[in-house]
Parts: C-alpha cells; sequence; structure tokens
C-alpha cells in the first residue's frame, strides 16, 4: 500500500519531485482534454476557515476539469468549527465523505494537525501568516516556465516581507536551488522574519535587506510584489501607515532589465499600477494559469493517480 | 547545615541554577513518581554563589534526562549505584521537546486545539534554538511552562 502523502510544505517533496510535478503540469498545459477525466468519481473537499476566493476556486476548478467533485465549505461560520469543533475531529469526519483535502485556516500550524489524524491525503491551502505551499508551486512553475530554469538569477521579494506566507515559503523553496541571489526590500517593521535568514545564513545562500525598491531594481530577474494584508495586522493605524509603502509603477519599472518579470501572488490592491498589466514583463496573470496546472498536478500526484 | 542522607542508586543533580529545581522537579515528571526526592534550594557554592541540588532514590533507567539539556545544560548529572558515583552523564540537547515550552504565538494552531501536545523541534544546535513543530515559532525562557 502507499504510503499516505501529504502537502504541507515545498519542502515536503524533494528536487526531483518538484521536477516531476512541474513535468506533469506542463503536461496538463499541452493537453487539458487528456486529463479531463482522470480523477472521475474522486471528491475533493475544500474546507476554508478564513475567506480565499481565488485560492479554493483554483482548487475546485483544478479538481472540475480532471473531472472530480467538490464539497466543503468557505467560511468557518459555516463550519463546525463554529460549535467548537477541533481540526483534529473535523478531518476524521471529512475523511470519511472525501479522497482529498485542501485546507486553509487562520491557526498557523493547523494543515499540519489535520494530517496527522487524515486517512485522505491533506493540502495546506494557507495556514495564518506561516506557509502557502500551493501558492509557492504556482511561483517555481511560473518562474520555470517564463526562465526556463530554477538556478541562477537574483529575485527581489518586496512588500509585506513579515507576515506574507507566500514569501515564506517562495524562499524556503528556492533556497534549496543553485545560485539564488535573495533581496528583501520592505520597511523595518515587515522585515523577513529571523528563522528565514537564519536558514539562509546556515546555508550560505547570499541575501541583502533594503528599503528602497529603486536602488536594488537594475538587479533583479524577477520581482515578486505582494500586498500588506490588513488581516495580518494588530491594529488599524500601522496598517494605514504601512500599506502605500511600496508601489510599483512606470517610472520604477523603466529601472528594470528588459526581462525581469514581475510576480505577484494577488489579490493586488494598489502596489502594481494597473499602467503595467499590459507590459509583457507583468506575468501576474499567468501566474494564476499556471496555478491551475501545478494543482491539477498535485492532487493527481497525491491521489496517485497515472 | 543541612545534612542529607546518601542515596543507593539515583541521580544528584548537582549546579542547577538557584531557584530552578522545581521546574526541573515537574519536567523530571518527580511529582508523579513514588520516590524519595530531596530538593536542596540556595545552596552555598563557590562557583555559583548559591546553587540548588537535587537527589532522587530511583532506577537510574527510568529517568529521562534530556530536558535538563534544555532548561541548563550547565547541571552537573552524578549517577549513583550502590551509593557511589559511577557515571557523570553528558547533556545532549534533545530533537524535541513535548509539554515543556508552551507556544506564544496567538496565532498558532496550539494555541485553541484541544489537548494538543506543545511540541518545539531543534532547530539549531549550535544556537541552541528551539521551534514550534505548528509554526516555527521561536521560543524565548518566558514560555517554559
Amino acid at each position: 500500500m502507499e504510503k499516505l502523502r501529504h502537502m504541507m510544505n515545498p519542502l515536503d517533496f524533494s528536487v526531483e519531485e518538484l521536477e516531476s510535478l512541474f513535468d506533469l503540469a506542463g503536461e496538463i498545459e499541452r493537453d487539458m482534454e487528456g486529463y479531463s477525466h482522470k480523477c472521475d468519481g474522486k471528491i475533493l473537499a475544500t474546507c476554508f476557515y478564513e475567506p480565499s476566493t481565488r485560492t479554493r476556486l483554483s482548487f475546485e476548478t483544478a479538481m472540475l476539469r480532471l473531472g472530480g467533485k467538490c464539497m466543503g465549505f468557505a467560511d468557518a461560520s459555516n463550519s463546525s468549527a463554529a460549535k467548537g469543533e477541533s481540526v483534529a475531529d473535523t478531518i476524521r469526519v471529512i475523511s470519511c465523505f472525501a479522497d482529498i483535502c485542501a485546507m486553509r485556516h487562520p491557526k498557523e500550524g493547523a494543515p499540519m494537525v489535520a494530517a496527522s489524524k487524515s486517512s485522505i491525503p491533506v493540502i495546506n491551502a494557507g495556514d495564518g501568516g506561516h506557509q502557502h505551499p500551493t501558492q509557492t508551486l504556482t511561483d517555481l512553475l511560473t518562474i520555470r516556465s517564463l526562465y526556463g530554469k530554477l538556478s541562477n538569477f537574483t529575485i527581489g521579494l518586496c512588500g509585506d516581507l513579515k507576515f506574507g506566507r507566500t514569501v515564506h515559503s517562495l524562499i524556503n523553496a528556492l533556497s534549496r536551488y543553485e545560485g539564488i541571489r535573495f533581496i528583501f526590500i520592505s520597511p523595518k517593521e515587515l522585515r523577513v522574519p529571523d528563522y528565514i535568514t537564519e536558514m539562509l545564513r546556515q546555508k550560505g545562500i547570499p541575501y541583502e535587506e533594503v528599503i528602497k525598491l529603486e536602488d536594488i531594481m537594475p538587479q533583479l530577474d524577477f520581482l515578486y510584489m505582494t500586498r500588506v494584508q490588513k488581516e495580518r495586522f494588530f491594529n488599524e493605524e500601522d496598517y494605514i501607515r504601512l500599506r502605500n509603502f511600496y508601489i510599483l509603477d512606470k517610472e520604477k519599472m523603466a529601472l528594470a532589465k528588459e526581462n525581469m518579470f514581475i510576480l505577484h501572488p494577488l489579490p493586488r490592491v494598489n502596489e502594481i499600477s494597473v499602467e503595467l498589466d499590459d507590459d509583457p514583463r507583468a506575468a501576474y496573470f499567468k501566474q494564476v494559469q499556471y496555478g491551475l496546472y501545478v494543482r491539477m498536478a498535485l492532487i493527481l500526484t497525491l491521489l496517485n493517480i497515472k | 547545615m543541612l545534612n542529607i542522607g546518601k542515596i543507593e542508586e539515583g541521580f544528584v543533580l548537582d549546579h542547577i541554577k538557584a531557584g530552578k529545581s522545581m521546574q526541573i522537579y515537574r519536567h523530571l515528571g518527580l511529582d508523579n513518581m513514588d520516590s524519595t526526592v530531596a530538593i536542596i534550594k540556595n545552596a552555598k557554592s563557590k562557583a555559583m554563589g548559591k546553587k540548588d541540588i537535587l537527589k532522587v532514590e530511583c532506577d537510574i533507567n527510568s529517568l529521562d534526562l534530556d530536558v535538563l539539556a534544555f532548561i541548563d545544560h550547565n547541571i552537573t548529572v552524578n549517577v549513583i549505584k550502590d551509593g557511589e558515583i559511577i557515571e557523570k552523564r553528558s547533556l545532549v540537547l534533545p530533537k524535541e521537546i513535548t509539554g515543556v515550552i508552551k507556544c506564544h504565538n496567538p496565532r498558532c494552531i496550539s494555541s485553541i486545539e484541544q489537548e494538543l501536545p506543545q511540541i518545539f523541534y531543534l532547530a539549531d544546535e549550535e544556537k541552541e534554538i528551539y521551534r514550534c513543530r505548528y509554526c516555527d515559532e521561536k521560543y524565548s525562557e518566558s514560555d517554559i511552562m
């Protein structure tokens, strides 16, 4: 019997396993029709304890495109959590109904607790400010598709690097590839957490922390923009003070390399000016498409469907 | 001067930072054991000024001392058999600690999930950094339960 696998953290898969996953995503991109019945009869449960339209719809579309069905909840108030049910009990129940579960939870580590009690594969669809592995898989697939490889480039990560879980997951994942250099661009209040910089120092991976976006634009091969999220702040005053700190516009983009791609996990508020949407370097909507392919590939892989 | 008799088999934990002995008593689970235990607080020490000492009369294989390395690895562990010191045991930081540190991150699932064990893993051996297994939050000394 195959060992039950989950996706909690991008590091759950080896670099080689990720290559296979991305190859499969590539095949799906080329031949979507050929995969449209791979999950006939299978059910995906989407257990979303906090709102997320994009990620939830991407998971559900992925399963529907594979021929499977979806059920679940989009808000904790519509679930037994509102009655005080534990995550452990919820997943035990969901395991009786579905074949695979995607879980988003505001509490960090909740999907890990679910995975430890589950008899079906669990995918972490975002846990608080901690991890968001499928966004990372999306980001990696996007970089690999645009750049042709996942090594030897300089990536700038800009905005909320403290609470931005997509950022933490992406740094962890990229730290396994050769020749990656990180430049962190953020106000000092939103710097990347010390456990990430600790890890980079331990692995001897070069990184730089800067305040101004303009200064380092010419050095970048990729710029990963993030939103300053209101829900991650304890008070509104701090949020209002910091939200407009870093806005990417045509003026700043004029300093960038001609082939420097802009990535963003979306939703965007105002950190990327809409005037850049038609710039060929704006890759953030392509990312959404890659997100669908990679989630389809992940569902097939975790369900062990060839 | 306070006199406490020799023990036949067990441990003498010496050079405990003054005031920490009760914490160690709890974490070693001594409150649940039917052993003779002597807790000496604020004993005079040339090196430390004041120190605590714990004497535990028990089977020397019955105690897991790993947690001591986490709390204070300067503690001297004397292993006693037949009334004599047979070993001075060195302490090694445990890879994982359960039920000793409570995660202080209000966003961690361990803050709300019923009966979830508090588990920390050794993230950096050199700097002796432990992190919460669920949320990766670093512990601080005030988190020790």
